[in-house]
């Protein structure tokens, strides 16, 4: 037990808390938290980032590569308010974070004073929690709690609003281990017991991975269970690292934009096993129609995702691992030939279209061979993070760092940022032009953390998400989707102080890559697409698999 | 369908709670008809009475929501059949003379007090379940109303369950 203030109960809490990286920008009401960091740099790296968006996402994307609890710290007022949307994006994907805010004053508080905003209630909406620390004495009970919420239950970040006064007051501080994680509750064995009869009774099943499997950390039961079931597996964008692609049971994602054979799958299956999804409007489309030929067994570790897109015949509520373990020891070893069949003439129906021109996917699958199984992937948002999510080859789980729920364009420098400082090691960014220029600043950050990140920049010169859109659904009404931009990104990477190569054709591509890939510092390789290629399949909003658009 | 409900919740005494009970009900697409909220027998704890409506589904998420956030201890649905629900209704009427004294022979058939008078008004408090206090406004109505505040609901289980078993006795 030793005195100390607030200040220095932050570091120490977070050191003992097992976090080695922050990311965060300094502001006048964190001054003092910055001077506790700057004693204790030898126990703690911290990050400056070019924005406090890039500080949330970096933190984000550190979580979704690690495991482990991302922080990040921002001043009171616009540095509270610029964290917000990578704290909802982190909401949206169940990514534990722990986000740390000062504040003005207590006794300032509501005076409109100089950089205040009512930070607490900015962050309920987009939050799993946060708190106010009123009193000094609260405050590493709080921060410790804050951990636990975060990594607990159906994992979310949680922001610490810490006014000035109590980072500078002093209490008597006792270190403590570690907390823990709630322990995830044990589904009854009853409801796991009906799973396993299903399955068994089952010749068409049809596993469908989540987020909930990254999250519970239970991929590697996904290939033994859909062997053992003799299953085809489907996923959702958040999952599709949940089991190694090259598996001929790999369907890939499902739903809008999902493979062909994975969104039919679930109109032939007679018995989906949904773990850890929440069934999103953009996977299920027409929800009436829906795996509307199966019962569905739908685990999750929150029971407030059962009936509410979609009603499971048996819904289990809690630790997907131990649920998981327990049907794959319990079920029948089985022998499905004629789904084989069914399924292997559905995906012998794919087609690739082939393209004269440089295209998205070319320029996936030729980056694809200069990458390792455990690289991480990031990807920002838009027609990109489509054909990445159809295309690229994903082998291990936590490798692919994707804004799926919110869908936040700029997610992806921070979030590679995060994901390269997390593994040390070579990262990849795919973006598109428009993604890329919402938050390109943290291309400073890359450069002075002198991170191995590769940034390919699909170009096509159209903000292509929502001008296939308009194409498709307002007879090619291009408002503000084809936005004219000048910007050159080779001079514009060389200007922040990395490398830059431009690709307009395979052969300058493949060029590009060999340097891209020898070089330990970030790189920027534009790659020149077709402007108006369509993101395909598509399934129409609220469809079905009968309405999919494949050419 | 949409149904009519009261949902009791007790939450962490705290400031900062009743803003994010009421946030939920608008971030999940609910209008909150009354909004009522109180300390209990334990201090540490307040106890909260909403009524709003909606169906079955709607409502079934929005509890369940509920009882996801950290301040919540406990929710549940009041069912009526088993519950002790109240409302004070405290109602300014113009009148005098004659139309006086029929407002107050109407206000001791309701059981209700006389709070208040003045030589053209009378004040009212009547407690009792919402269609009561309703019946009450609307015989008043025709005499002129002045002014009126309504608590919002409360609600109590019959007999001796409670909602919440945790709080210390007082």
């Amino acid at each position: 037990m030793s005195l100390k203030n607030g200040c220095e109960i932050i570091v120490e809490i977070l050191v003992e808390q097992g976090v080695d990286t922050v990311f965060g920008y300094p502001g006048g009401q964190v001054l003092n938290i910055y001077d506790a960091l700057y004693k204790n740099q030898n126990r703690i790296k911290h990050v400056l980032t070019a924005h406090e968006q890039g500080a949330a996402h970096a933190a984000d994307g550190y979580s979704r590569a690690s495991g482990k609890v991302g922080v990040c710290i921002a001043t009171s007022g616009p540095g509270a308010c610029n964290l917000i949307t990578g704290i909802a994006t982190a909401h949206a994907d169940s990514i534990p974070l722990v986000a740390i805010t000062g504040n003005v004053p207590t006794d300032m508080i509501g005076t409109d004073s100089f950089q205040e905003v009512d930070t607490i209630g900015l962050s309920i909406p987009v939050s799993k929690h946060s708190f106010l620390v009123k009193d000094i004495k609260s405050l590493a009970p709080t921060i410790r709690e804050a951990f636990k919420i975060a990594k607990s239950g159906r994992p979310g970040p949680v922001l610490v609003d810490i006014p000035k006064n109590v980072q500078i007051a002093e209490t008597e501080f006792t270190p403590m281990p570690e907390v823990k994680k709630v322990p995830d509750p044990v589904p009854k064995t009853e409801l796991l017991d009906k799973a396993v009869k299903l399955i068994n009774a089952s010749s068409r099943p049809l596993i469908y991975c989540g987020g909930g499997v990254i999250n519970g950390n239970c991929s590697d039961l996904i290939e033994p269970l859909a062997e053992k079931a003799d299953a085809y597996v489907a996923f959702s964008m958040m999952g599709l690292t949940s089991m190694d692609s090259e598996s001929f049971r790999y369907l890939g994602m499902s739903g809008m934009h999902g493979r062909f054979a994975a969104t039919n799958a679930f109109t032939k299956t007679d018995l989906v096993i949904a773990a850890g999804v929440r069934f999103t409007d953009r996977a299920t489309g027409n929800k009436k129609h829906f795996a509307e030929n199966a019962k569905i067994i739908h685990i999750d570790i929150d029971s407030a995702e059962h009936d509410k897109n979609i009603t499971a015949d048996i819904k289990i509520c809690g630790s997907l691992q131990y649920s998981l373990k327990y049907i794959l020891e319990n079920i029948n070893k089985k022998n499905n030939a004629n789904w084989h069949k069914e399924m292997e003439n559905i995906k012998s129906k794919e087609t690739y279209p082939h393209s004269p021109v440089m295209t998205a996917q070319d320029v996936i699958r030729a980056v694809n061979k200069y990458t390792s199984p455990d690289t991480i992937i990031a990807t920002d948002v838009g027609q990109h993070q489509m054909w990445v999510a159809q295309e690229y080859k994903f082998k291990k789980p936590r490798t692919h760092l994707t804004s799926g729920g919110l869908g936040t364009m700029g997610f992806g420098l921070g979030a590679a940022i995060g994901g390269c400082m997390a593994t040390g090691k070579k990262t990849v960014l795919f973006t598109g032009d428009g993604s890329f220029g919402m938050n390109l600043n943290e291309l400073a950050t890359a450069v002075s953390q002198k991170l191995p990140i590769t940034i390919v920049v699909l170009n096509n010169s159209r903000l292509g998400m929502i001008r296939q859109w308009q194409s498709l659904f307002f007879e090619n009404r291009y408002m503000a989707t084809i936005p004219d931009r000048k910007t050159d990104f080779v001079k514009l990477a060389e200007a922040f102080g990395a490398h830059a190569f431009r690709a307009e054709n395979m052969s300058e591509l493949e060029t590009a890559l060999d340097k891209a890939f020898k070089i330990n510092t970030p790189v920027v390789v534009e790659c020149i697409i077709p402007p108006e290629e369509n993101v395909l399949p598509m399934v129409p909003p609220n469809g079905t698999a009968e309405d999919i658009i494949l050419r | 369908m949409d149904e009519k409900f009261a949902l009791s919740i007790i939450v962490t005494n705290q400031s900062g709670v009743l803003t994010r009970i009421s946030s939920l009900f608008s971030q999940r697409g609910f209008n909150i008809d009354t909004f009522t909220s109180g300390e209990t027998e334990n201090p540490e704890y307040a106890r909260i009475t909403i009524t709003a409506s909606g169906d079955q589904h709607k409502k079934d998420q929005l509890i369940k929501q509920i009882s996801k956030l950290y301040d919540v201890k406990k929710v549940e649905v009041m069912e009526p059949d088993n519950t002790i629900l109240r409302e004070l209704l405290i109602v300014k009427v113009s009148a005098k003379g004659e139309k006086l004294r029929e407002v107050l022979d109407a206000a001791s058939v309701f059981r209700s007090n006389v709070v208040d008078m003045s030589p053209e008004s009378v004040c009212i408090e009547i407690t009792g379940e919402t269609s009561k206090l309703d019946a009450f406004l609307n015989f008043v109505k025709a005499y002129g109303i002045l002014e009126y505040c309504r608590t919002g609901l409360i609600a109590v289980k019959r007999g001796k369950n409670c909602l919440f078993k945790n709080t210390q006795t007082v």
